[in-house]
C-alpha cells in the first residue's frame, strides 16, 4: 500500500543543479526544500527583528519621536505579518516538516514534491511583495489583524498588496498541509504502525488538519475585505450597512488555531529532542497522541476569546472562557510528561537542551497568562494592552522560537555533517533567555497598570519600565550574532559530526549525515522503538 | 536520616508559602476606582497565587532535574527506560481539570458581580423609540435605576477623540464628569473605526464600533481624575486618543452640570 519511491523524482535527478547552487533550484528533494524554508524563513526573521528593535527604540521614550506616526503603525503591522507568516509558520512547519517527516515515515520524499516545490517558491515572492510594499504608497497600517473599518479608509495600495500576500502565503501552507497529511497516512513504510511514529509525526498531522480546516475561511474572508477595499462592497463595511463584528469572528477562527499551528509542531519537536539528550524513552507517548488531538479539536472552538471587548453577547463570552481555559488541561498533560521524560535521566546539558528547557519555563509562563485571559472579567481589563503583548510573545518566541533554536542545534549535525560550537551556543541560549525575558516579563506590568499595546507615545510614568523592556530587546538582537557566527564558522570548519553525533533512536539519524539523496543506501529501516533508550533489544548496530 | 518525602513535602509547602506571599503582598495593579475594581482584584490575587505556584514548582521540577540528573564525565549509557505511569497521567489529568473547572465557576462567580451576566435588552431612554439591537457591554444596573438618577451618557468617539453627549442637560462635553458612588450609563457608537473606551482604574473596557452602539456601566467609588485610553488600534494617532474622567462630589458635580446645561431652544 506505499510507495517508497518516487519515479518521477529520478528521472529529473540529472536536471537538478548540484552543490549549494541547487538551494536556489526549483528542487523536489525534500531536504533541500527544508532548508529553503529554514534559510528563507531566518531572513525574514532577521527583517521582522529589525522592525521589532525599531519599535522598541520608539518605545524607549514616551513621545513619538522616532518615526512618524503611520510609518509606526506600518512597521508594527508588517512585524506581526512577517513574524508570523514568513518566519515561524513557514519554519516550524515547512522546515522542519519537509526536512524530518519522510525520514520519520520511512519515505525517500514526500507525497506530492512538485507541489512542496511550489508551496516553497510561492513565499520568496509574497515575502518580497510584503516589504517592497513599504516604498509604494506606504505599507498596511491597520495591524496583523486587520480589522476593518481601520483596514478600508487606510492607504488602499498597502493594505492590498497584504492582502495578496497573505493569500499567498495561506496558499502555500494549504498546499504543505495537504502534503503532510497525504505523506504520514500513506506514505509510510510498510510494518510501521500509526502508533510507532515519531511524536513531531502526530504534532504535523494535527498543525495540518488545523492549517486545512481553518486557513481557507482566513482566505475567503480577506477576499471580501478586498472586494470592499476595491469594489466598495458593504460586507464589513458599516457606512454601507455591513458588519465590522463577523469580520473578527471570521478572522480569529483562522487566527487563533494558528496560535496552535505555530506552537503543536514545536511541541513535537521539542519530544523528540529531549528524549535524545536525557537518555530516556519520551514519558507518557499515548498520553501525548491524545493531547495533541484534543488540543485540536479544542483550537476550534476558541476563537470569540479575542472579542471579549468587543461586540460578544455574554452566553457567548461564557461558553469561551470555559472552552478556552479547559485547552490548558492536554497542554499541560504534555508539559508534565516532558518533565518526566528528564526525571531520571542521563541529561547533556548542551545547548539544545538549554533551548529545549528555556521553551518549557517560559511557555509555562506564557500559558498561566493564557488561562488568566481566558476569564472573560480577568480579559476586560487588560484585552488590546501590553499584558497581551507580553503573554503571546512568551509562547511565540519563549516558545515556538526557542525550539527552533534548540532544533536547528540538534539537526545542524544532520543537515551538515559538522557540529556546532557548544561554547558559542551556550552564549546564545543565555542572552537569548535573559534578554527575552528582561524584555517581555515587565510588559505584563505595563498592560495591567494601563498601557495599550499599538501606541507610538504613552504616559511617561511608564518610561522607565518600557526602557527595561527595550533593553531587552537589545540583547535579543545581539543574541543573534553569536549564532550567525556560530553556524558560518561551523559550516566551513565545524569539527566532523559522524552520522549520529548524539546516538540517538530515530530514524533519520540511521543514515549518513548530510544524507544522500534517496534518503538512505538500501531500503529504510523499519524503527518500531523510535524512544527506545535504556532497552538493551533496541541497541542500535 | 531524613526521607525524601520530608524534602518534598517542604519544598511545596515552601512553593506554597512563597507564592502566598507574594500574592498577598506584591501590588501589580493601579488604584481601584469603581466598584469593580475590588472585585476585579479579588480574581486577580487568586490567579496570581495559583499562577505562581504552578510556575514556580515547574521552574523547580525542571532546574532540579537539570541539576540532579545531569550526565557525569565517568556516566556512560542511557537513563531508566521508563515509557510512562498511568496512575500519574490520570493524576495529572484530573488535578488540572479540576482547577481550570474550579477557576472557571469562579470567574462566572466575579463576572456575575460585575454585572457582566445581566440581560442587555438595554432601553435607553434616548433611543426608547428604537428597536435596535445592542449585542454586548457590561451592564450593572436595571433600566429604572439609570431613569432615576438621571446619569446616562451617550459616547461618541472618532478619529481620535472622545465626546460625551449630556442628553438631560443638552450639551456636549470633552471630559466626562461623573459624581462618586452614582451608578453610570453609557451608550457608546463609533462614527468612523473601531475605538475602545478603557479606564484602568475602573477594571472596565469596551469596544467602540461603527454601526453597533454598546453598552457600559459603572460606579466609580474614589473622587479624582482618571484617564479613558482608546485601546483598539484606531489610525496613527491611536496612543494620543485619550481624555478623562473626573469623578467628584455630587455638589461639584452639579456645579458642574448647571454651568454647561443648555436651553432646549438652543439647538
Amino acid at each position: 500500500m506505499t510507495i517508497s519511491l518516487d519515479p518521477q523524482k529520478t528521472n529529473n535527478e540529472s536536471l537538478q543543479p548540484k552543490g549549494w547552487l541547487r538551494y536556489f533550484s526549483f528542487s523536489l528533494d525534500h531536504k533541500v526544500i527544508g532548508i529553503q524554508y529554514l534559510v528563507c524563513g531566518f531572513l525574514f526573521y532577521l527583517i521582522g527583528g529589525t522592525l521589532a528593535s525599531a519599535i522598541r527604540i520608539e518605545l524607549a521614550s514616551p513621545m513619538s519621536d522616532f518615526m512618524p506616526r503611520d510609518v509606526y503603525n506600518q512597521v508594527l503591522t508588517l512585524h506581526g505579518t512577517i513574524m508570523i507568516f514568513l518566519w515561524i509558520v513557514p519554519v516550524v512547519n515547512g522546515a522542519f516538516g519537509n526536512y524530518l517527516i519522510p525520514f520519520y515515515v520511512g519515505a525517500r520524499d514526500m507525497a506530492f514534491p512538485r507541489l512542496n516545490a511550489v508551496a516553497f517558491w510561492l513565499i520568496p515572492p509574497s515575502g518580497l511583495m510584503l516589504v517592497a510594499s513599504y516604498f509604494v504608497e506606504g505599507a498596511a497600517q491597520a495591524g496583523w489583524t486587520a480589522y476593518p473599518p481601520l483596514s478600508i479608509t487606510t492607504p488602499q495600495s498597502g493594505q492590498i498588496i497584504w492582502i495578496l500576500s497573505v493569500l499567498l502565503l495561506g496558499g502555500s501552507s494549504i498546499f504543505g498541509g495537504i502534503n503532510f497529511i497525504a505523506t504520514i497516512i500513506k506514505l509510510r513504510r510498510p510494518g510501521l504502525k500509526l502508533m510507532q511514529l515519531p511524536m513531531y509525526c502526530w504534532a504535523m498531522l494535527g498543525t495540518s488538519l488545523l492549517v486545512v480546516l481553518s486557513t481557507p475561511v482566513l482566505a475567503g474572508t480577506l477576499i471580501l475585505l478586498s472586494f470592499d477595499i476595491i469594489a466598495h462592497t458593504g460586507f464589513f463595511n458599516p457606512v454601507l450597512g455591513g458588519n465590522v463584528v463577523v469580520y473578527q469572528h471570521l478572522f480569529w477562527f483562522y487566527s487563533h488555531p494558528a496560535v496552535y499551528i505555530m506552537v503543536l509542531p514545536a511541541f513535537g519537536l521539542v519530544s523528540e529532542i529531549l528524549p535524545v539528550h536525557a537518555r530516556k524513552p519520551l514519558f507518557g507517548y499515548t498520553t501525548m497522541v491524545f493531547s495533541i488531538m484534543g488540543i485540536v479539536v479544542l483550537g476550534l472552538v476558541v476563537w470569540a476569546h479575542h472579542m471579549f471587548t468587543s461586540g460578544t453577547p455574554p452566553w457567548m463570552r461564557l461558553f469561551f472562557t470555559i472552552a478556552t481555559a479547559f485547552i490548558a488541561v492536554p497542554t499541560g498533560i504534555k508539559f508534565f510528561n516532558w518533565v518526566a521524560t528528564l526525571w531520571g535521566g542521563k541529561i547533556s546539558i548542551n545547548s539544545a537542551m538549554l533551548f529545549s528547557c528555556g521553551f518549557i519555563i517560559n511557555f509555562v509562563f506564557g500559558g498561566i497568562t493564557g488561562v488568566a485571559l481566558a476569564q472573560v472579567p480577568f480579559d476586560i481589563h487588560v484585552h488590546d494592552t501590553y499584558f497581551v503583548v507580553a503573554h503571546f510573545h512568551y509562547i511565540v518566541y519563549g516558545g515556538t522560537v526557542f525550539i527552533i533554536f534548540s532544533s536547528i542545534y540538534h539537526w545542524f549535525p544532520k543537515v551538515t555533517g559538522k557540529m556546532l560550537n557548544e561554547k558559542l551556543g551556550i552564549l546564545h541560549f543565555i542572552i537569548t533567555f535573559i534578554g527575552f525575558n528582561l524584555c517581555f516579563a515587565p510588559q505584563h506590568w505595563l498592560g495591567l497598570n494601563g498601557m495599550p499595546r499599538r501606541v507610538a507615545e504613552y504616559d511617561p510614568q511608564f518610561q522607565f519600565v518600557n526602557q527595561i523592556s527595550s533593553l531587552g530587546a537589545l540583547l535579543m538582537a545581539i543574541s543573534t550574532i553569536p549564532f550567525l557566527i556560530n553556524v558560518f564558522l561551523s559550516v566551513r570548519n565545524g569539527k566532523n559530526a559522524g552520522d549520529n553525533p548524539w546516538n540517538a533512536l530515530t530514524p533519520e539519524w540511521l543514515t549518513s549525515s548530510p544524507p544522500p539523496v534517496e534518503n538512505w543506501e538500501g531500503e529504510a529501516p523499519l524503527v518500531e522503538e523510535p524512544y527506545g533508550y535504556g532497552k538493551e533489544i533496541s541497541e542500535q548496530k | 536520616m531524613l526521607n525524601k518525602n520530608f524534602y518534598l513535602i517542604l519544598i511545596i509547602s515552601l512553593v506554597f508559602a512563597i507564592s502566598f506571599w507574594i500574592g498577598f503582598n506584591v501590588n501589580l495593579l493601579p488604584a481601584e476606582a469603581s466598584i469593580n475594581a475590588p472585585i476585579y482584584d479579588e480574581l486577580f490575587k487568586i490567579l496570581f497565587i495559583i499562577g505562581l505556584i504552578i510556575f514556580i514548582g515547574m521552574t523547580i521540577a525542571v532546574v532540579y532535574s537539570l541539576f540532579k540528573f545531569r550526565k557525569r564525565n565517568d556516566q556512560i549509557g542511557d537513563g531508566i527506560a521508563l515509557e510512562g505511569n498511568l496512575s500519574l497521567e490520570i493524576v495529572w489529568t484530573i488535578i488540572p481539570s479540576i482547577i481550570v473547572l474550579l477557576i472557571g465557576l469562579y470567574s462566572y462567580n466575579i463576572y456575575d458581580r460585575m454585572g457582566g451576566m445581566k440581560e442587555l435588552n438595554h432601553n435607553h431612554e434616548m433611543m426608547s423609540s428604537n428597536t435596535e439591537k445592542i449585542w454586548a457591554g457590561i451592564s450593572q444596573t436595571s433600566d429604572n435605576e439609570i431613569a432615576i438618577n438621571n446619569l446616562s451618557i451617550e459616547v461618541s468617539a472618532m478619529q481620535f477623540a472622545f465626546l460625551f453627549n449630556y442628553p438631560k442637560g443638552n450639551f456636549i462635553s470633552g471630559e466626562l464628569h461623573v459624581p462618586v458612588d452614582q451608578k453610570v450609563s453609557m451608550k457608546m457608537e463609533s462614527k468612523d473605526v473601531i475605538h475602545a473606551f478603557w479606564v484602568p482604574e475602573f477594571r472596565i473596557k469596551q469596544d467602540i464600533i461603527p454601526g453597533q452602539p454598546t453598552i457600559l456601566n459603572f460606579t466609580p467609588t474614589k473622587v479624582g481624575k482618571y484617564p479613558i485610553i482608546c485601546a483598539e488600534l484606531c489610525g496613527p494617532y491611536h496612543g494620543g486618543m485619550r481624555a478623562s474622567i473626573i469623578v467628584e462630589e455630587e455638589s461639584d458635580y452639579n456645579e458642574w452640570f448647571n454651568k454647561n446645561k443648555k436651553p432646549e431652544v438652543n439647538l
